[in-house]
């Protein structure tokens, strides 16, 4: 068949109700038999299964395995001389969807000198019940300060309690994530740091 | 010690202690059962089942038994009350009623039971009977429809259930002439040079399927549950009993299995005796038998639907049932003349 446009379709007539449809394909006959063997079939598929080992994994004693790039809980970086990576940049803040991380930043001084940055975070917290593991604050950060752990075991006895702090962020990562961190060469070297106070005028822009 | 018995102060005595011990071992009996269940259905979908509490799980019962017990005894609004309370008590006081005319055998010579009357396996479907009423009661006082609504298949099941069961098991009262339990038990048969008794499922092959398809049926145990169907009815009867009264309804659907289980045993499978095997230990082993048996049944089997459970009582079961009757009672005139 072909219409005015001169496409080739399927035409699709009118019918009444049970007309033209195709006689359903002739199944085997209900009998006894044909039931007591599906019965016995089914039975015996049941009791194969029985003697099978389980598949259950048991869990608090017995884990499976997490990819590496598993994103749990966050931790704040060191770099190795003991700076906190953290610059106070708020980047993480502003790329977080949910507002879970609250960034207050001062100021380095010589005599106080927490980051190698000109800013460090006074206060560095993250909701951890807001918090969707989306992991854009380990995209968003300038200095690979902050990264997502594999801990996912994170229940806790009150909402105060998840309200992580900047101690509790700063504790230090199970060694093989560091180790694996690392080797991906998001160690960058120590930069130096920089003079602080800045010369009068305000900030540089750095480009 | 029979003088004691027949003593009108020691009879009682001797069948109070009776009792306590028959309540215990059917109450261990009931909440191993229900561990059994679980174990039994998690491997069937290759699944540990309860393993924490205790060893193996074993102390899982005890576990829900504290946790029921602790919680609120609600009772909806605009429910009779009256009736809410009693249906549970109902369906467990039937389901023990019917262990006090069970024999159980423990030594070659020694039996145990509470009553050994000559009409017990009548009084055992007159009490499974009663569970129609805990079952019809609890729906209907519940307020609650889908309560109704089970309550009423329940009635309409059980109903049809109990004449196939009942005359499933003619043709074994028509061979032994008894309806003693005891004496079922010990129908011995002279064939040739053995002697002795004999498992009445040789006899009565079709009276045993029946009795077995039946028996799910009078339990409402899967794939016969249409009184509580989850999926339809949110649970049937069962929708708004918690705490305790769920607790009643739910031990005795298991005692009622365990009673149905130790039925088919002592009726078709010469109850405890088994070759060399000590009484207890057979006994025992073919009530574990069957249990395993309705467990791997609800681990197999979908639920019926409605208009398929009562074609299958009505005409299959029954007209099945009554055949095998007329038949037995032809072969036993022309064997015994």
């Amino acid at each position: 068949m072909t219409d005015e446009n001169g496409n080739d379709h399927d035409p699709t007539p009118l019918r009444r109700p049970g007309e033209g449809v195709p006689p359903k394909p002739e199944g085997e006959k209900p009998s006894i038999a044909g039931d007591v063997a599906a019965l016995a079939g089914g039975l015996k598929t049941t009791l194969s299964e029985f003697f099978k080992p389980v598949v259950t994994t048991m869990y608090p004693e017995e884990k499976t395995p997490r990819s590496e790039r598993y994103r749990g809980r966050h931790y704040l970086r060191r770099y190795d001389n003991g700076l906190e990576r953290c610059i106070g940049c708020e980047l993480c803040a502003a790329a977080c969807p949910v507002g879970c991380i609250l960034v207050i930043a001062a100021e380095n001084t010589d005599e106080k000198r927490v980051s190698p940055g000109e800013r460090y975070a006074k206060t560095y917290e993250i909701n951890m019940l807001r918090c969707i593991f989306c992991g854009y604050c380990e995209e968003a950060c300038p200095v690979q300060a902050i990264v997502l752990g594999p801990e996912y075991e994170l229940s806790d006895t009150s909402r105060e309690k998840f309200i992580y702090t900047k101690e509790k962020l700063l504790e230090p990562m199970p060694p093989d994530v560091e180790a694996r961190l690392n080797a991906k060469g998001t160690a960058v070297p120590t930069p130096a740091p920089l003079p602080n106070p800045p010369p009068q005028g305000g900030r540089e822009t750095t480009p | 010690m029979t003088g004691f018995y027949n003593d009108p102060v020691g009879h009682w005595v001797v069948v109070t202690v009776a009792i306590a011990v028959l309540l215990f071992v059917v109450l261990t009996a009931t909440a191993y059962t229900v561990w059994f269940e679980r174990v039994a259905l998690g491997r069937i979908q290759r699944r540990p089942g309860p393993n924490r509490v205790g060893p193996f799980g074993l102390m899982q019962l005890a576990a829900d038994g504290v946790k029921l017990a602790f919680k609120e005894s609600f009772i909806p609004a605009n429910t009779d009350k009256v009736l809410y309370v009693i249906a549970p008590t109902i369906a467990v006081a039937a389901a023990f009623l019917s262990w006090a005319v069970i024999p159980i055998g423990l030594w070659y010579n020694v039996q145990y039971w509470i009553a050994d009357i000559n009409i017990g396996i009548l009084l055992i479907f007159a009490f499974s009977s009663l569970n129609v009423y805990a079952i019809l009661l609890g729906g209907y006082s519940s307020n609650n429809k889908y309560s109704l609504l089970g309550g009423l298949r329940s009635a309409a099941q059980l109903i049809s259930y109990e004449i196939a069961l009942g005359l499933s098991l003619v043709p074994t009262f028509m061979i032994v002439g008894s309806l003693r339990l005891r004496d079922i038990v010990d129908y011995t048969v002279h064939w040739g040079p053995y002697t002795g008794p004999i498992p009445l499922v040789l006899l009565t092959p079709i009276g045993f399927v029946i009795y077995l398809m039946a028996a799910v049926a009078e339990t409402n145990r899967a794939p016969f549950d249409l009184p509580e169907a989850e999926q339809e009815l949110i649970g049937g009867f069962l929708t708004e009993y918690s705490g305790l009264k769920f607790v009643m309804y739910y031990l005795a659907e298991y005692i009622n299995m365990i009673t149905v289980s130790a039925l088919a045993a002592l009726l078709f499978f010469g109850g405890w005796y088994l070759w060399f095997v000590p009484p207890v230990l057979a006994f025992v082993a073919k009530v574990i038998f069957f249990l395993f048996l309705y467990i791997w049944l609800r681990g197999t089997l979908p639920r019926l639907r409605y208009d398929m459970l009562m074609r299958l009582g009505w005409k299959v079961l029954m007209p099945l049932a009554i055949a095998n009757i007329i038949v037995t009672g032809i072969v036993l005139v022309a064997v015994q003349g």
